[in-house]
């Protein structure tokens, strides 16, 4: 505060530096983040035709962790020094979408190639970096565990200018086709019928998305679940029109990983307990309140 | 009279098997043309062809003269609207948000008044405005299937495709939804072509049928010279009574044909047609 008010408010200089410089980033990002996640979440539903789809659906988070896996264990990485593992789970969360996205441009992108082919990727890099950790020492599978469970910490005011940049562009890029993700869920023969063009459309969409998640989870690590569940925490509170949708989701999943990551530092502090698994620990309590609320089977009427 | 709607030798397949041969046809503006065959006839396929849905791999569709094919898609869907036999909807929406899809060939990012007031006149005009706000999912097939209609409806396009709107209705939802787009016809002289499998809605309600078979036009013409008992059997196997109701062919489907194992490879001149033998299993609907 003594920033902003330096008149009204007398706070020491170590106190000041460490609010300044460690946890406003960490908020800061925490709210980027899950804004990201959140909006991601919501345009991999409507493009995959799926309430099930995450941006993890594609594969990425597996090819992330296995990127780490492998600067952990063997050292080989793309960038050196403060970048190993960030480098390192960057490219290769964006392989794994890359090939998928290639897949579907070959083969005919429907959703249900795309999900199948996701989960396949998906156990794939799993599998490879279970070999990894089997023959991790102690210190690397340390390194290896703590990213797999997410982590807020690793933000610093550089890395939250990087997110907001991806962000800023990203996402008006995909507001721009919330019309056409509203039609793709009556399919894509309706879709095609009414003038858009849905293969185009999702391989686009995909694309933005994957960028935007790689980006963020090569700093934070596996948060998955905002993904997943801020869009139909949104769906529940203002309905399925993708123009409004899509920043509803954002805040929510905003709002949901800070407070989170608010009562990780908190409840038994000094230890802070991971972001990743206290985000599940909170959100699907309160997720499964909002489905038993709603009278109706499908819930998100 | 100018021609609107053409196709030209349009082929479509999956792989090796063939399931649109070789298709031409001319349709002029103002009519209601039913598409009559059997399952896998390519009904269907033909109609999502005629829109581009599915894109042939032979063969071309013109609309006003110009190639559907080198349009942009939003260009063909400002000519054509395809109502589909059934939405998918995983995130249910409402009503008036269904129908105001209809819109996006027109509008860019917003909805304007203009579009508003489209939406209502049209919900109005087949009689579901009170629906508008209710959750399309939630409707029942005839309500839904009126839904599409006035989806499509706010395309304005010229000509309106019609996969199967009957098939999952009662009959007075059937007479309902043929009697609607019999009135838009010639209300707004719009073209209107379904793919149909009720031949007595069709003849009753069209001023063309089209009827094929494995994917070619066996029969083309107003329904007294389609809907024919010969032709009948040709297409279908079905030995039929055709009685004449004020002008309108009333098909009474008698029996199923049974003419050995090489239905499919023999051409149909040269297929015996057992009229006499009244097999056991009568076929009562004519579905």
């Amino acid at each position: 505060m003594d920033r902003f008010y330096p008149t009204q408010f007398d706070v020491d200089e170590l106190t000041s530096r460490v609010v300044w410089n460690i946890r406003f980033p960490r908020i800061m990002g925490g709210l980027i983040a899950g804004f990201g996640l959140g909006v991601c979440g919501c345009v991999m539903q409507a493009v995959l035709k799926n309430p099930l789809a995450s941006p993890f659906t594609l594969g990425i988070t597996s090819g992330a962790q296995f990127g780490v896996s492998l600067a952990a264990v063997l050292g080989v990485a793309v960038a050196g020094g403060p970048y190993l593992l960030v480098g390192n789970a960057f490219l290769f969360s964006l392989l794994c979408a890359g090939f998928i996205i290639g897949l579907a441009a070959i083969k005919g992108s429907t959703s249900e190639t795309l999900i199948l082919a996701g989960i396949a990727v998906n156990y794939f890099f799993s599998a490879m970096s279970q070999l990894f950790k089997y023959f991790a020492n102690d210190d690397q599978l340390r390194l290896m565990t703590s990213w797999g469970m997410g982590d807020l910490a690793a933000f610093s005011w550089s890395k939250v200018y990087l997110l907001v940049g991806i962000m800023v562009v990203g996402i008006p890029l995909l507001l721009l086709k919330s019309w056409d993700l509203n039609i793709m869920t009556s399919g894509d023969d309706t879709a095609k019928s009414m003038g858009v063009e849905a293969e185009g459309v999702r391989t686009y969409s995909m694309i933005i998305t994957s960028l935007i998640v790689a980006t963020i989870v090569c700093f934070t690590g596996v948060i998955s679940f905002i993904g997943l569940v801020a869009p139909h925490m949104a769906r529940l509170i203002i309905g399925v029109d993708h123009r409004f949708l899509i920043p509803a989701s954002g805040i929510l999943g905003a709002l949901v990983l800070i407070t989170a990551d608010g009562v990780a530092m908190n409840v038994i502090a000094p230890t802070v307990i991971p972001t990743g698994v206290m985000t599940s620990i909170i959100g699907v309590p309160f997720f499964m309140y909002l489905m038993l609320k709603g009278k109706k089977k499908e819930f998100w009427t | 009279m100018m021609i609107q709607l053409q196709a030209m030798g349009i082929v479509f397949g999956y792989n090796s098997s063939r399931i649109l041969d070789d298709v031409s046809l001319e349709i002029p503006p103002g009519k209601l043309v039913s598409v009559v065959g059997p399952n896998g006839s390519g009904k269907s396929t033909l109609i999502k062809c005629l829109d581009r849905v599915l894109s042939p791999q032979g063969g071309k569709v013109l609309i006003d003269r110009q190639d559907i094919s080198k349009m942009t898609r939003k260009e063909v869907a400002k000519n054509l609207a395809y109502v589909p036999q059934s939405s998918l909807r995983v995130f249910p929406t409402t009503v008036y948000d269904t129908v105001l899809m209809g819109r996006r060939p027109h509008i860019g990012w917003l909805a304007s008044t203009d579009d508003d007031e489209k939406v209502w006149n049209v919900l109005q005009l087949l009689g579901i405005e009170h629906l508008a706000m209710e959750a399309f999912t939630e409707l029942s097939g005839g309500q839904q299937q009126k839904v599409l209609i006035a989806r499509a409806l706010v395309q304005e396009s010229k000509v309106m495709l019609l996969d199967e709107p009957t098939s999952n209705l009662d009959i007075w939802h059937q007479l309902d939804v043929m009697g609607i787009v019999r009135n838009l016809v010639q209300s707004r002289g719009i073209t209107a072509i379904l793919a149909v499998h009720d031949l007595n809605l069709a003849s009753r309600f069209s001023d063309r049928i089209i009827m094929m078979k494995q994917g070619k036009i066996v029969s083309a013409g107003p329904p007294s010279a389609v809907l024919t008992p010969e032709n009948i059997a040709k297409v279908y196997n079905v030995e039929a009574e055709v009685r004449n109701n004020c002008d309108t062919p009333y098909i009474m489907p008698l029996s199923q044909i049974r003419d050995g194992g090489s239905k499919r490879t023999l051409p149909a001149s040269r297929r015996r047609v057992h009229s006499h033998g009244i097999l056991a299993r009568l076929a009562h609907s004519s579905r």
